[in-house]
């Protein structure tokens, strides 16, 4: 049968990637405290116990606070990074542009080490923001992968028709380049902000006395009785990002289908 | 004809990027509802030379004069210019209507007026009733015309094409080149052309500046330009010229005798030495049409030598014939419209052929 190995092959790599992640909700619906089959049941008890949990509510608010600012933050650098890029030419760019991306492939406990000692070094003291710091620079290569394209696609005469036609440079940006980059931003704010929200170890070497939701989740797999909750978090994170996902891609498709471009395959 | 104002106006513009010398002191002017045209090929600095009007480029040296005023300082969107781009640089997320209006946005007009503008822009271009569409979905040509609406609606005294035509296929170039000379004889704005197309910048111009190397090696009308082309390389850039040695044996009273290898002795007049020495050796130049192949029973006008046809080429209307004059080593082109009932000669032939002194150009 021609294509039959493709298929296995397809089905098992399927399986291995999605499988656990659909034990998650078969678990956080479970009536019973150990993850075990066969299940016990259905129950919405840990969805109920994990809205009770003040911790976790406050690492909620935390990862939330730092996500939103990281990915406005990050998308903000990364228009000026990818804009400077793809508009003004100037000494030693290839290198610049490569060490701006490098981030992207260091290992990140190097990252979060280093971080953390220079900032104890400089007496900084550990809180949310020295996260933030951490986030942004790991999700500012992202965003400029991101909006680079998005801006590299910009024909530059379309900047110098708007100025032609009497437009100043703020208002060519904010009338011509702003509303067709906009896909590209939307697209980097959601990825910064889906990286920042589940990203670790930045986090639990920086993030002090006050822990964020990975920080929050992996503490609590030392008591076993919290596990269920645990997959009820987990549960609402996965529709989270999948949602996110559906949104980024929308707005991809939107940005293109509104300047009449190919549709080439996403990030996403 | 009256003589026009002047529109534009360079003094010895110069352009350098870093090392590179892209403009070399370019002086001249463009007149009031002029269609001008900058013919050269790529690189020549044509198009560096159109966005230094536009304001899109700085220049390094000289001035630039629009309508009498120096416009050194001055930014690109407060001069009395705008620009069809080469890739027409539509607004992908605007309507039609919105891209042609977008010069208005600042005016403060009333809704009612800045549409009847819009409408009345859209016509002008034959574009009547496409407002509402979205600019992406319309063809290149169409495209063109939003292009051309949405720079004509500020009421420019100059307007500036990028090589407006490139992008277009043959046919709807043809068709775009009238209705450019159509649209520009209406609003009796300053047209300025750049091409590398010497047959669109023929067709369309009242005059035309041939560069190369960012200088200007010939401004002139399409008829002198064709005619009288002041170099070889001009002459080679516009249309097709046969070269053949010569020699000037006495000049006076404007009057030049040369003895031209092929032709023998002849007597041009001084305006057909319009070019100043190349240092390519002297040589007469004369297009493939103003030779004629003499057929059974005709005789020539003004002068007759012969020639071995070594080439034929059937265009359909035209034929191309490479014939060696008689005492000359190297093939010349002739083309002949083919006329009903009349053989098209085979390759070996001999024939005659008449020519006419007055329709030689002496480069020196």
């Amino acid at each position: 049968m021609k294509g039959g190995w493709f298929k296995v092959y397809a089905i098992g790599y399927l399986l291995f990637l999605y499988a656990p992640i659909i034990l998650l909700p078969m678990f956080a619906f479970n009536d019973a405290t150990i993850i075990a089959f066969p299940l016990q049941g259905f129950s919405t008890r840990w969805f109920s116990a994990m809205l009770e949990e003040p911790a976790l509510r406050i690492a909620l608010k935390n990862s939330l606070f730092i996500a939103v600012t990281t990915s406005v933050l990050a998308t903000a650098l990364g228009v000026f990074a990818a804009r400077a890029s793809t508009r003004y030419r100037f000494p030693m760019k290839a290198g610049l542009m490569g060490l701006i991306m490098l981030p992207l492939v260091l290992p990140e406990i190097i990252v979060a080490v280093s971080l953390l000692v220079v900032l104890l070094g400089l007496g900084v003291n550990l809180s949310l923001w020295t996260v933030i710091l951490g986030h942004v620079l790991i999700c500012t290569p992202f965003t400029i992968a991101i909006l680079s394209s998005a801006f590299q696609a910009l024909d530059q005469s379309l900047e110098e028709a708007a100025y032609d036609l009497g437009e100043t440079a703020a208002s060519t940006f904010r009338l011509i380049i702003l509303p067709l980059v906009m896909p590209g931003i939307i697209s980097s704010l959601l990825i910064s902000f889906t990286i920042s929200l589940d990203e670790f170890i930045i986090a639990f070497f920086l993030a002090g006395t006050e822990p964020t939701l990975p920080v929050y989740i992996f503490s609590q797999f030392r008591f076993p009785l919290a596990v269920p909750v645990i997959m009820a978090l987990g549960t609402v994170l996965v529709c989270l990002s999948i949602v996110l996902l559906a949104i980024a891609e929308y707005f991809r498709r939107r940005g293109i289908a509104k300047s009449g471009g190919k549709d080439t395959g996403g990030f996403l | 004809m009256t003589e026009k104002p002047t529109m534009i106006a360079f003094q010895d513009v110069h352009k350098y990027y870093s090392d590179y010398h892209a403009l070399r002191g370019i002086t001249a002017t463009i007149k009031a509802g002029e269609f001008f045209s900058l013919l050269g090929p790529s690189g020549c600095g044509k198009t560096t030379l159109l966005r230094t009007i536009a304001g899109f480029e700085g220049i390094s040296a000289g001035a630039v004069m629009i309508d009498g005023k120096n416009m050194a300082g001055v930014p690109a969107n407060q001069r009395p210019t705008n620009m069809v781009f080469q890739s027409y640089a539509i607004f992908p997320h605007l309507t039609v209507g919105e891209n042609v209006g977008f010069g208005l946005r600042r005016a403060g007009l009333a809704k009612a007026e800045l549409a009847a503008k819009v409408d009345e822009a859209l016509a002008m271009v034959g574009l009547k009733g496409y407002g509402a569409r979205a600019a992406h979905a319309l063809s290149g040509g169409q495209r063109q015309r939003v292009a051309l609406a949405r720079a004509l609606i500020l009421k420019p005294k100059v307007l500036l094409l990028d090589e407006p035509l490139s992008a277009l296929d043959k046919k709807m170039r043809e068709q775009m080149q009238v209705e450019l000379i159509r649209l520009q004889r209406q609003v009796g704005i300053t047209f300025i052309l750049v091409t590398h197309d010497q047959e669109e910048a023929l067709v369309m111009s009242d005059r035309i500046a041939v560069m190369f190397e960012g200088e200007i090696a010939q401004l002139a009308d399409p008829e002198t330009l064709y005619r009288r082309p002041n170099s070889r390389r001009v002459a080679e850039f516009i249309g097709t010229m046969n070269f053949l040695p010569a020699q000037v044996i006495s000049e006076a009273g404007g009057k030049i005798e040369v003895e031209a290898k092929g032709f023998g002795r002849a007597t041009l007049d001084a305006e057909q030495a319009p070019g100043a020495s190349s240092g390519e050796g002297p040589a007469v130049g004369f297009r493939p049409e103003t030779l004629t192949i003499l057929f059974e029973g005709q005789t020539a006008t003004d002068r007759e030598t012969t020639a071995t046809i070594e080439e034929v080429v059937y265009f359909g209307d035209m034929t191309y014939y490479d014939v060696r004059l008689e005492g000359t080593d190297k093939a010349v082109r002739i083309s002949m419209r083919n006329v009903f009932g009349r053989p098209v000669l085979d390759i070996g032939a001999r024939t005659r052929v008449a020519w006419s002194p007055g329709a030689l150009v002496l480069f020196r």
